[in-house]
């Protein structure tokens, strides 16, 4: 599949910024959102990757002013809800976010709600991305069982690096940063480990013959092609320029996403490391590029039926 | 609405391709484009038609394949005209976030209202056959219409009412109908000759047939050892003497 670079920032960036909405909801949930201003600081700036993300992806439509048609089509369409729920997740952070400033008689079970609706909207959210994948057969290997687990993952740890970074500058960020970043980083290094060795092994569900209608076992090859210059299909569906470059590529992601960030994620807190923050800055640059390497990769090494005609 | 209709209908017109007559001459693929680029999917983008590298959307693609000797069969050429199947389950339809694509429930051809696509490519993902091609220019999916426009026209004599890609067929290699009802004369065809349906283990359903190629006759014994044995043979005894002695003479 050709991967288009606004639908790889899309969910990369988003992802990173639904990651900081959960892990922020979550912290704001457990410790009480009366903790301080500089709580709210992750939740609050988690908009700016999960806004440019949403319009890097409008900007790849080919009719970006009839985007608003998206939001009609949720009983059977994994792309309009994700459209739908990405716009709902912005009520409950608005709501947060004013009452924060100026709300000082907002009771705290109204702001326990909108956390917890912040909350399960963004893993909504991310879960339909992955489900857009995921449910497309002519796409084998979107179609494992790791695919809605590393979307999740990949958001949890690019944002919750993010979150991290952000507590650091005013305290120590406690003990799920610590430990939980460092071990989700090489978790998700041996999701992808195990995704990646069994899209290279599993044989495509259909053949030439079944695609041609002819008896199983007949071998044909390409005799001539329908045209003499790349068309919509081959472009799109028959990128291949990955495959040369796919196995530097993915030790270039693992070291990335997984290796650098738990190294730099444990040496952050080590007593005599100083500046944190700095540390868990660059783990989350790291895994944000990891992640978008994996995501390039995640397009460019999908084989699509079509191209069984060609 | 993308999602299907809930009572589908009984007819689903289709195509019926017949790959043993169908002779490779994309005369369905060009006239395809040529009605169809004035017809309600119009216009049907061409970028650099003269240019380095001309580029446009076309709802028929016509393949070409050497399928290879097989037990008794010989080798052969396959020409495999590619287009939309109309299926009953059609993916490129419940994918759609807008509503643009939709299957009729009176009839079962899958459509793209132009008007309300997003120019998302993910119906075009969705398809394993390639019927849907974007075209960039006016950023709306396109795909084949089963010639909706032609098929019901009251202002074309009633024999033209086809697709333009049947009526251009000069080796009567395309057939339309109505493939829900088993008395009509292509779905008979389908029964005869055996008709297949593409790729149906992937669940999409497709209304369309192809017809496989007959099997070929294997040819004349003679034929068939010659090709078995390796170099040439010669039976010196069914030679007259003097052929017979040149032979001898010539094989020193």
């Amino acid at each position: 599949m050709h991967p288009s670079f606004s639908v790889i920032f899309f969910t990369t960036l988003s992802g990173l910024g639904y990651g900081l909405w959960i892990w922020s909801a979550s912290a704001l949930l457990h410790y009480g959102s009366q903790r301080g201003v500089h709580y709210l600081m992750p939740l609050a700036l988690g908009a700016l990757p999960v806004t440019v993300g949403l319009l890097s992806s409008v900007f790849h439509l080919g009719r970006p002013a009839r985007a608003w048609r998206a939001f009609s089509q949720w009983r059977s369409s994994w792309l309009s809800r994700e459209g739908l729920l990405a716009v709902l997740a912005y009520l409950p952070w608005a709501f947060i976010v004013w009452s924060a400033l100026f709300g000082q008689g907002v009771p705290a079970w109204a702001m326990k709600v909108a956390l917890l609706a912040l909350l399960l909207l963004s893993l909504a959210v991310l879960a339909c991305t992955a489900m857009i994948y995921a449910s497309l057969k002519p796409i084998p290997a979107w179609r494992h069982w790791a695919v809605l687990p590393s979307y999740l993952g990949f958001a949890l740890l690019t944002g919750g690096l993010a979150a991290a970074t952000v507590y650091a500058v005013s305290e120590w960020p406690g003990r799920v940063a610590q430990y939980g970043l460092p071990a989700l980083a090489l978790l998700m290094g041996a999701l992808k480990w195990r995704y990646w060795r069994d899209i290279d092994r599993e044989p495509l569900p259909a053949d030439r013959a079944s695609a041609l209608g002819l008896p199983a076992g007949r071998q044909a090859s390409v005799f001539e092609r329908p045209h003499t210059e790349a068309n919509y299909i081959t472009r799109e569906m028959g990128f291949v320029l990955a495959r040369k470059h796919g196995r530097r590529l993915r030790l270039i992601a693992l070291l990335l996403f997984a290796v650098l960030p738990a190294a730099l994620g444990i040496l952050a807190f080590l007593p005599a490391s100083g500046p944190s923050a700095l540390l868990l800055g660059l783990a989350t640059a790291c895994a944000l590029l990891g992640a978008i390497v994996e995501r390039w990769l995640f397009f460019a090494q999908a084989r699509h039926l079509v191209m069984l005609y060609y | 609405m993308t999602s299907l209709p809930s009572q589908p209908g009984k007819r689903k017109l289709g195509l019926v391709i017949d790959l043993d007559t169908c002779v490779g001459c994309h005369a369905c693929a060009v006239a395809c484009k040529e009605w169809n680029a004035g017809g309600i999917a119009g216009p049907l983008s061409d970028e650099q038609p003269y240019g380095r590298q001309p580029s446009g959307v076309w709802f028929n693609r016509v393949h070409s394949y050497e399928v290879a000797a097989s037990g008794d069969q010989p080798a052969m050429t396959l020409h495999f005209p590619r287009s939309c199947l109309h299926c009953e389950q059609p993916a490129c339809v419940t994918v759609c976030p807008t509503g643009a694509s939709y299957k009729r429930a009176e009839d079962g051809i899958v459509l793209v209202d132009e008007d309300k696509c997003i120019g998302c490519k993910l119906c075009s993902w969705a398809c394993p056959y390639g019927a849907r091609e974007y075209d960039a220019v006016e950023g709306v999916m396109k795909k084949c219409t089963l010639c909706v426009d032609r098929i019901y026209n009251e202002h074309i004599p009633e024999a033209q009412r086809q697709p333009a890609c049947v009526q251009a067929c000069p080796s009567r290699a395309r057939h339309f109908g109505d493939l829900g009802d088993p008395d009509s004369a292509v779905s008979q065809l389908v029964a005869e000759r055996e008709g297949v349906a593409l790729m149906p283990e992937l669940g999409y359903a497709p209304v369309n047939r192809y017809l496989p190629p007959r099997p070929r006759r294997a040819g004349s014994p003679e034929e068939a050892q010659a090709e078995a044995a390796p170099g040439e043979t010669l039976d010196t005894r069914q030679l007259n003497p003097l052929l017979r002695w040149l032979d001898r003479a010539l094989s020193r």
